[in-house]
């Protein structure tokens, strides 16, 4: 039998108010493969992103994530997908390591995972200061630690190289390379394009919520 | 990867909850010292007439727990709303339901806390005497506060969302808590000044009857304020 693409978008739109943020966009994305998504502020990406995730609904159109209707079953939907957004999901007054415990534990993973995902980070599982003395880029590594405590079999990256310093950047990539090698699918919203050229297959370029040839 | 059910994901998100509270202490405090200011406002506000204080005292400490609620259901939101962190229990994904029965239940926690921290400071101001059992007293304190927790925790849901959630939290709240403070405030009532007409079960039931009517609504709406 033949599996279902990762993601597959068909005449995908989502409106705020009056304003469109995607507009009919169709899409279908392998299983495995990277998509890098291009376009200025405000084209798209981040709702795209959104979308995908099931964070929000489309206004009209449908998504399918492993072969997972969004609309119908959007916790299937979230049990296979990772996303790596502006907002961290953390909460300031626990540790690094509290944060992912609790996690572990709604992700039903072996807590004693946490303090090693917090390593693949570089950040310290012994550091038992609350996030709101973290620096932005111990955030964003936080974040990333989330990311592979999930261990999700779609991830999304949304501006992912931000706030993170040269050392920071080139771990990334590292990690995100191990993705790949593991066979996660990727999308990958940046502004940082060569890079993301070099992590992925694919891409797609936004302008005003449409897909534009890049 | 397998997901805990809906009692594992909610003791996982109460100890959680009751975790951020214990170490934002500052939060606790401040919701102490606001409900300890308002009982001494009241006993001013009434001057040195201790009949008139001891007959009302019920009322004054179900109102001060109100009050104090408003604070400590908004600040329980404000710790979701950080860095989009109700969203993120939403995307691993939690049952809503769980997020709900969680938050309300360590609310409760809370709130009975602080209910059973302001009774020996009545005995103090307003110079009451538990006439009735302890127990009793209990049952009462944790009803009411479970009253007070599940709509409180609902619409403290949907006022997060709102600019002026600060506002329409209590307008939302008050009206709806009604029932549920009239029955606590009996009930303590009779505590304090005896209860020769055995009147007490019934108030307990009216509690008994809106704890079940708005924690079995707030399980059924809750997934549907925090979705999209």
């Amino acid at each position: 039998m033949e599996l279902a693409p990762a993601l597959q978008l068909r005449e995908v739109s989502k409106r705020y108010g009056a304003r469109w943020a995607l507009v009919r966009l169709s899409l279908t994305l392998e299983r495995g493969a990277a998509l890098l998504l291009t376009g200025h502020n405000g084209s798209g990406k981040t709702t795209l992103l959104r979308v995908l995730s099931t964070a929000v609904r489309p206004s009209s159109g449908r998504v399918e994530v492993l072969g997972i209707d969004a609309a119908r079953d959007p916790q299937g939907v979230r049990a296979e997908v990772g996303l790596l957004s502006h907002a961290n999901f953390v909460y300031e007054d626990l540790s690094g390591l509290e944060n992912l415990e609790v996690l572990a534990r709604l992700l039903g993973v072996r807590v004693s995972a946490a303090p090693g995902a917090l390593e693949r980070v570089s950040l310290s599982p012994k550091d038992d200061r609350p996030i709101r003395t973290y620096s932005a880029g111990m955030r964003r590594r936080l974040a990333l630690a989330r990311l592979f405590l999930k261990q999700p079999a779609v991830a999304l990256l949304d501006e992912p190289f931000v706030e993170l310093d040269p050392d920071g950047v080139s771990e990334l990539e590292t990690r995100i390379r191990e993705l790949r090698a593991a066979g996660t699918t990727l999308v990958l919203a940046t502004h940082h394009i060569e890079q993301g050229l070099q992590l992925c297959t694919d891409r797609l370029h936004l302008e005003q919520g449409r897909s534009i040839a890049a | 990867m397998r997901l805990p059910g809906l009692v594992g994901s909610t003791w996982v998100l109460f100890r959680k909850d009751l975790l951020v509270e214990w170490r934002s202490r500052s939060r606790v405090n401040a919701l102490v010292f606001f409900s300890l200011a308002t009982l001494l406002l009241f006993s001013f506000a009434l001057g040195p007439d201790t009949a008139l204080l001891r007959r009302n005292a019920g009322g004054y400490l179900w109102l001060a727990l109100l009050l104090a609620s408003v604070l400590a259901l908004g600040e329980s939101f404000r710790v979701e709303r950080e860095n989009a962190a109700l969203e993120g229990l939403r995307l691993i994904p939690v049952d809503a339901r769980a997020i709900f029965l969680s938050k309300g239940l360590a609310n409760a926690v809370l709130l009975t806390a602080l209910g059973v921290l302001l009774v020996p400071v009545l005995v103090a101001l307003f110079d009451v005497r538990v006439v009735l059992s302890w127990g009793r007293l209990l049952t009462l304190v944790g009803l009411g506060c479970l009253a007070i927790a599940a709509p409180g925790t609902l619409y403290g849901a949907i006022a997060s969302h709102a600019r002026a959630r600060d506002v329409l939290l209590p307008l939302l709240l008050f009206p709806i808590l009604i029932p549920a403070l009239v029955a606590a405030a009996k009930g303590t009532t009779l505590v304090f000044e005896g209860d020769p007409m055995d009147q007490l079960p019934s108030w307990i039931s009216l509690l008994g009857s809106f704890d079940l009517l708005y924690w079995g609504l707030g399980v059924v709406l809750f997934p549907r304020v925090v979705e999209e």
